[in-house]
């Protein structure tokens, strides 16, 4: 489907994703970076958008300069050549709690559409049929960051109606509510996915289907999904990669193919 | 001058970890020392209640032979590559015991050690607003400010191991312990407990610890016992001395999967061993070449001579 349509376009799946993620980083600074493809999007964020972006990694680093694809958040690439490396108490309370996070990636087994997500079990959580990993610091990330961006594959089994477990919270559809909540965090701002890219519409809270990839259609996302998207009265196309963008990725970010082939 | 603590892993063990105790084994995918997990599943420790921010690796296998009826953690996965298979036999299917865990966040858990190491009754955060996870652990309790401006926080209890066992670079005798590259929260974990274990790649001499004082993470008044055992952390890192092997991080996930390679990997690699100088030497001197990096010195700092 639309890895094929990707594939004839010159360029994967994976690497439209990343792309399309970097680019929402223009102008941001302090960055709570996730492995695996927000790494990815970081360091090409930083290659082009945004000079400024400060890698931040939960394991207790500031102002990575990795030089080699980490493949782990506590990879040691990301602790030779840093700004700073602090404790994990540190790191949470005085740069996550206190609000210097401007953005933070976060991923999702399940999310539903006002971007709850849960990391947690699939089933029952005392006899659950999938134990997931839990929370990590995603729920403080989420509570936190100022903005949330979250970078995942949609299906009908991960964009659901109702998630199993909010580990951590979303927007509630109630934007007095939200707005009078006390904390820095008002929800994931953005989700980028295999087949589109989506916004948080301000008053309903609720996800909203800003772009199609290149080669995908509504009647695909529709598909992919647990409930009827809202899609943006301007609903456009995704822009394909840059050569510029392809040729980082390719040649210095992830020459390996580990996460973008 | 202080006195030795220096002991063997077997010895060490052997005398501070007993069946039935609360242990935390931390590193932050740095320095989680595998041979003390290695030497705790040698010696047939039972019922003990495990803690750690991220189970990883070291506590699949722990808790695969059967050294744990209880789970404390933050994360629960294999970092970087999936799932922690005999964990989540245990948990989904009680297979082939049940085990019971209690779930923080990170924060929360850090924030734990943090009470523990203070001497606090709880530790305030903001975290847990709207989530599910004080509804699944009820030690996660809301609070409100007593300074009258109405702000929320989740407080969570202290954390108080009988035991932690932390890896450093390197120590002297007296367990006065330096670390750098990721410190994760093992000086939170070190004070909180009752009894500390410190195994490092290196003993050095005193004089190596007081010429750089801002590196002691960990000093040795609260240390009971120090070891030296080059490449206890395999297949975790120690910054500057060997990579992470992700081979093996791979690997695990092939072995865990089914109880049968699980069980001969442990008697292949840990009951069939006396020590971990068996086990590096098993491996053979290439493989851990293979995982030695480059050098890069840090620059030097003046302390200057106040006499």
């Amino acid at each position: 489907m639309s890895a094929e349509a990707a594939a004839d376009l010159g360029y994967s799946q994976a690497e439209l994703m990343i792309a399309a993620s970097a680019r929402q980083l223009a102008g941001e600074r302090n960055c709570f970076v996730g492995i695996g493809l927000p790494n990815i999007v970081c360091n090409l964020a930083q290659r082009t958008v945004a000079p400024d972006l400060q890698l931040v990694y939960e394991s207790g680093v500031f102002g990575a300069r990795p030089e080699r694809l980490p493949l782990s958040i506590g990879d040691p690439t990301l602790v030779s050549g840093s700004t700073a490396v602090t404790s994990m108490f540190e790191l949470f309370a005085f740069y996550l709690q206190a609000g210097l996070i401007d953005v933070a990636f976060l991923g999702a087994a399940q999310i539903d559409r006002f971007g709850n997500i849960n990391t947690t079990v699939i089933g029952d959580y005392a006899k659950p049929k999938v134990r997931l990993p839990g929370s990590g610091g995603a729920c403080e990330i989420a509570i936190n960051a100022r903005k949330v961006f979250v970078i995942m594959r949609q299906g009908q089994r991960s964009f659901v109606d109702t998630i199993h477990f909010r580990t951590s919270p979303g927007h509630s559809g109630d934007s007095e509510h939200d707005r009078n909540r006390g904390w820095w965090g008002s929800g994931p701002t953005s989700v980028v996915t295999d087949l589109g890219t989506y916004f948080f519409d301000e008053e309903a809270g609720e996800m909203t289907l800003a772009t199609l990839h290149p080669g995908v259609t509504l009647d695909q996302v529709r598909e992919n999904m647990g409930w009827e998207p809202r899609v943006a009265a301007d609903l456009g196309e995704t822009p394909s990669p840059s050569e510029e963008e392809l040729r980082l990725i390719r040649e210095e970010l992830d020459p390996g193919g580990v996460y973008t082939r | 001058m202080s006195t030795s603590k220096v002991a063997t892993m077997h010895d060490a063990v052997a005398d501070l970890v007993r069946d039935g105790d609360t242990v935390a084994v931390e590193g932050f995918t740095h320095l989680i020392c595998f041979a003390a997990g290695h030497e705790i599943i040698r010696q047939r420790r039972r019922d003990l209640t495990l803690c750690r921010m991220t189970p990883d690796v070291i506590y699949d296998q722990m808790i695969g032979a059967g050294v744990a009826r209880k789970l404390v953690f933050s994360w629960l996965g294999n970092p970087g590559v999936g799932s922690l298979h005999a964990i989540r036999r245990r948990v989904e299917n009680a297979d082939p015991e049940p085990l019971e865990v209690e779930e923080y966040s990170h924060f929360g858990m850090v924030c734990r050690y943090v009470a523990g190491a203070s001497n606090l009754p709880f530790f305030p955060i903001r975290s847990y607003y709207e989530s599910d996870i004080p509804k699944v652990n009820p030690k996660i309790v809301p609070m409100r400010s007593p300074y009258g401006d109405g702000t929320e926080v989740y407080v969570v209890p202290p954390l108080r191991p009988d035991v932690t066992i932390v890896h450093a670079q390197r120590a002297d005798a007296g367990g006065n312990a330096q670390i750098w590259g990721l410190l994760g929260c093992q000086k939170e974990a070190a004070f909180a407990a009752d009894r500390v274990i410190v195994v490092c790649e290196e003993i050095v001499d005193e004089a190596v610890v007081r010429a750089d004082p801002n590196r002691t993470v960990i000093p040795g008044i609260v240390v009971d016992a120090v070891v030296e055992e080059p490449l206890a952390c395999h297949p975790s890192f120690v910054q500057g001395y060997y990579d992470r092997d992700n081979a093996f991080y791979l690997r695990w996930d092939e072995i865990a999967r089914d109880a049968g390679t699980l069980d001969a990997w442990l008697k292949e690699w840990v009951y069939d061993l006396s020590s971990h100088a068996e086990y590096v030497e098993k491996m053979g001197a290439a493989y851990w070449d293979a995982l030695k990096p480059e050098p890069a010195m840090s620059g030097q700092v003046n302390y200057g001579r106040y006499a």
